[in-house]
């Protein structure tokens, strides 16, 4: 997670940001399933959780990639500093 | 036992993960990041939810760490486009053949049988599929809706430059 952290800040390239949020987004579900396993009476709730987690993270990874193919379309390049068009 | 297993895949998820970000090459990151979910699977199979890891595997490394490889290559497409070297058919040929050939002598020399599956698990099964319908009906159906509605959007953006 700290390692994700880590990248969201320090990076610029829009898809090793998007290998961040998913390395946080895995992170996040390592825990929910670790501490309903280690419940004191051990909750499958962690699990079914889990499940919707990874489910919006698929949408999300989807959804992110179409808007970088986009923005290298419009402009020729993935630096997400560089994204300042996009301002209204 | 158990704890050494924890330990060299929580590590070797780790390692995978800082190499993900800060690979030279985007391609390799992707990979290393695809062996990074494996390891968190591994993980969840540690933590006895063999569903969680199942479902882990299909999404992540099936769907998430395809479709980004697939976008690096859009993104670099005068790189990836045009590769001319790996042409060894015949090298390709023998590893195959020695792969087969030794897959097949090991599983026809060891004295596995068929098995059954653990019931325990298939109770866990039984458990998350009940609770996903009974309880929890409302939230999987808002999930299949932001699905759908996700893949119109990407759908659209994809399709926006050529109108």
């Amino acid at each position: 997670m700290c390692v994700g952290i880590y990248g969201l800040i320090a990076k610029r390239n829009a898809i090793r940001l998007l290998f961040s949020v998913e390395i946080i987004i895995n992170a996040a579900i390592i825990n929910f399933v670790a501490f309903a396993r280690y419940h004191d009476t051990p909750l499958i709730t962690g699990q079914t959780f889990s499940l919707f987690a990874i489910a919006l993270a698929a949408t999300e990874a989807a959804v992110g990639l179409a808007i970088i193919v986009q923005a290298f379309r419009l402009n020729n390049d993935i630096d997400v500093l560089e994204l300042k068009k996009l301002r209204g | 036992m158990t704890d050494v297993v924890f330990l060299v895949v929580s590590l070797l998820t780790v390692f995978f993960a800082i190499l993900a970000l800060e690979s030279r090459e985007l391609v390799y990151g992707a990979v290393a990041l695809s062996l990074s979910f494996l390891g968190v699977a591994g993980l969840f199979i540690l933590l006895d939810s063999l569903y969680i890891a199942i479902f882990q595997v299909l999404v992540y490394i099936g769907s998430i760490a395809i479709l980004i490889v697939f976008v690096i290559m859009l993104v670099r497409r005068d790189k990836w486009a045009n590769v001319t070297s790996g042409n060894e058919r015949i090298l390709g040929i023998i590893a195959a053949v020695l792969l087969f050939s030794t897959m097949t002598y090991f599983s026809l020399s060891s004295s596995l049988t068929s098995q059954y599956p653990n019931p325990a698990a298939i109770s866990d099964f039984y458990e998350i599929g009940s609770q996903l319908i009974n309880d929890y009906w409302l939230i999987l159906q808002l999930t299949g809706l932001a699905l759908a509605v996700s893949i119109v959007g990407a759908l659209t953006m994809a399709k926006f430059e050529n109108r």
